[in-house]
């Protein structure tokens, strides 16, 4: 892929694991039974993504997605459904919020491996502020549906 | 006579018009270009389309009028009062006569949006005061406002809202595969009370047919405005010679400041519409109970208007005039040919909108197979190449051609070949990074060096 000319700067942000993702996305597609949905829009460039939650005892049973957009916000969604499942929801929203304080660094927070898994190899998105909303538009999505799910679940 | 009104004009010419520009003369007057991106790229810039860059003859004319003449415009009567008004009126009149209009047909406004929206809030202002003099801009239910797939949301959205509070329909007119127009999409009817379009479309590059489009609204008695955004900043244009009724375009596209707009209007419109901000320096007479309108354009700028900005527009003009705008437009267009040419050439690349320079101008917007426009962008810009990458603000237009997005290129007469062989070096390079074919195998060999 990259090759001897590519300037650094590129092989930093487009890491093999975000490249690797984008390719091969894992979990994609909607599926059902589901307990919450999100659909979430980059407004900047169309991007949008449509993301299902379904829970089971307290834990992120499924996530399944549809997502149209560049590398980045695809190899999120992919990265994002490979951490979350299995986690109970309080620990999937605090693997969100670190991956949001990581977006948020501008590139001068060191990723914590055991917080984020293959989600540290964004850490060099966080450099390009232009790129951070492509990265979270799969959380934000996510952490919408679990939201809804969350309170279905209290309704139903 | 062209039925577009692009290429026409009787700005005044300079001796040896037909001459190519001296780009590396042109250059020299913009600082910024002689600065390094991302680690000691050169900046290839080729995004002036969204905002373009100022000379130092412009930064000059507004630090002069800051250092020596500011005041508040058409307040006091102090020397430097006098002087700033003079500055001021004198940048209006050079504006207008740049687009062939009359300095008292200008109205400045921060960009070509608020320019819009104040016709949009004039028109619905009209409607709620019921003025008899202003009966041609109301708008009531089952009236029709009619614009077109292919516009910027600066003039999509301010006419939805304009319906949505006076209970009018909007109406478009479609655009074709390649991205232009489409007259047979729509007939207008005798409840059609504005056609708004673009003269140039920011995304396809694609010129409309203004005058066909003038001829079918006055068929019907509806008012037209042209959003000459990207018409203005790169070819000749004339507003009078065109018949519209309004024009808008803005400052910072045509190596002005930003914080500047023009609304054109034709005399009598001013004349008889309500304004939209009301306030200080728009009123005639005051009183507690009522006040009365200062005529056109004072009624349409209310409080102290931007000062630096507008004489900056005007040393914008003059520059633009000095170099001439037919030159101006054959230099882009020699761009564009190029990088249509050079697109076309590589495996993978598509092109959206018009392939030929045929009512044409310069924005190429493109995408390429297997990279997303947002990854092309990344790519460029890691080479030091500025392009705008996304929906461009015409997110309708780009759903109608079937895209996401795309990748655009747009030029300024400070651009050059050289610059446009290095976009196209980074497309290919763009490929050859996530992988796609393409740059293997080129459609036809191509000299682009
Ligand atoms: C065709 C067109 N119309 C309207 C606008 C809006 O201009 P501004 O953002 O300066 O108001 C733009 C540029 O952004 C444009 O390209």
């Amino acid at each position: 892929m990259s090759t001897a000319d590519t300037p650094v700067q590129l092989q930093q942000l487009y890491q093999d694991i975000i490249l690797d993702h984008y390719k091969h996305p894992r979990g994609s597609g909607l599926r059902e039974p589901f307990d919450g949905e999100s659909q979430q829009y980059n407004p900047a460039c169309g991007d949008e993504i449509k993301l299902r939650v379904r829970l089971a005892g307290g834990k992120i049973a499924d996530v399944s997605y549809e997502a149209l957009g560049c590398s980045i916000s695809q190899a999120a969604a992919s990265v994002l459904h490979e951490q979350v499942i299995g986690a109970g929801v309080s620990d999937a929203m605090k693997m969100f919020d670190s991956f949001a304080e990581l977006m948020a660094s501008r590139g001068q927070l060191e990723p914590d491996e055991d917080a984020l898994g293959d989600g540290i190899a964004f850490a060099g998105v966080s450099k390009y502020p232009a790129r951070v909303k492509c990265a979270l538009l799969g959380w934000a999505a996510f952490k919408a549906a679990t939201v809804a799910a969350l309170a279905a679940d209290v309704k139903g | 006579m062209t039925s577009t009104g692009i290429g026409k004009t009787d700005q005044p010419q300079t001796p040896g018009s037909s001459m190519p520009l001296d780009t590396a003369a042109i250059r020299a007057d913009f600082p910024i270009l002689t600065r390094t991106v991302r680690d000691g790229k050169p900046l290839v810039y080729l995004d002036s389309g969204a905002t373009s860059q100022r000379p130092h003859q412009v930064l000059d004319a507004e630090r002069s009028f800051l250092e020596e003449h500011n005041a508040a415009v058409h307040r006091g009567a102090h020397q430097l009062a006098e002087e700033a008004t003079d500055a001021y009126e004198a940048a209006r009149e050079r504006i207008a006569s740049f687009v062939g209009v009359g300095a008292d047909e200008v109205v400045f406004t921060k960009n070509a949006t608020e320019a819009i929206n104040l016709v949009a809030y004039s028109m619905s202002n009209a409607t709620a005061v019921r003025d008899p003099a202003a009966a041609a801009f109301e708008v009531v239910p089952g009236d029709e406002i009619v614009i077109t797939e292919a516009e910027h949301h600066a003039n999509l959205v301010p006419w939805q809202e304009l319906c949505a509070r006076t209970g009018a329909t909007l109406r478009w007119y479609g655009v074709t595969d390649d991205g232009r127009i489409d007259l047979d999409s729509l007939q207008l009817s005798p409840r059609t009370k504005l056609v708004a379009f673009t003269h140039q479309s920011n995304v396809t590059g694609a010129i409309s047919p203004v005058n066909e489009l003038v001829t079918r609204a006055r068929q019907v008695g509806a008012l037209v405005l042209l959003d000459a955004c990207q018409s203005v900043p790169n070819a000749p244009v004339n507003f009078a010679e065109l018949g519209v009724d309004f024009a808008v375009f803005s400052g910072h596209k045509m190596l002005g400041p930003s914080g500047i707009g023009v609304l054109y209007g034709r005399r009598e419109l001013l004349e008889a519409m309500p304004p939209f901000l009301t306030g200080g320096s728009m009123i005639e007479l005051v009183r507690m109970e009522r006040t009365t309108y200062a005529p056109p354009p004072q009624r349409f700028e209310a409080g102290v208007p931007m000062t630096s900005q507008a004489v900056g527009l005007g040393a914008a003009v003059d520059y633009l005039c000095a170099v001439g705008m037919d030159r101006v437009a054959a230099h882009e267009r020699t761009l564009t040919e190029r990088t249509l040419a050079g697109l076309e050439a590589i495996a993978g690349v598509q092109i959206v909108g018009p392939t030929r320079m045929v009512n044409r101008g310069g924005t190429v917007a493109f995408t390429i197979d297997g990279v997303h426009p947002h990854d092309a962008g990344q790519v460029l810009d890691s080479l030091g190449i500025a392009v705008r990458v996304g929906h461009h603000c015409a997110w309708p237009l780009h759903r109608r051609l079937g895209i996401q997005a795309s990748i655009r290129a747009t030029f300024a007469l400070y651009n050059t070949t050289a610059e446009v062989d290095q976009l196209l070096a980074g497309v290919r390079k763009a490929q050859r990074f996530f992988g796609v074919r393409g740059s293997a195998e080129v459609k036809q060999q191509v000299s682009t060096r």
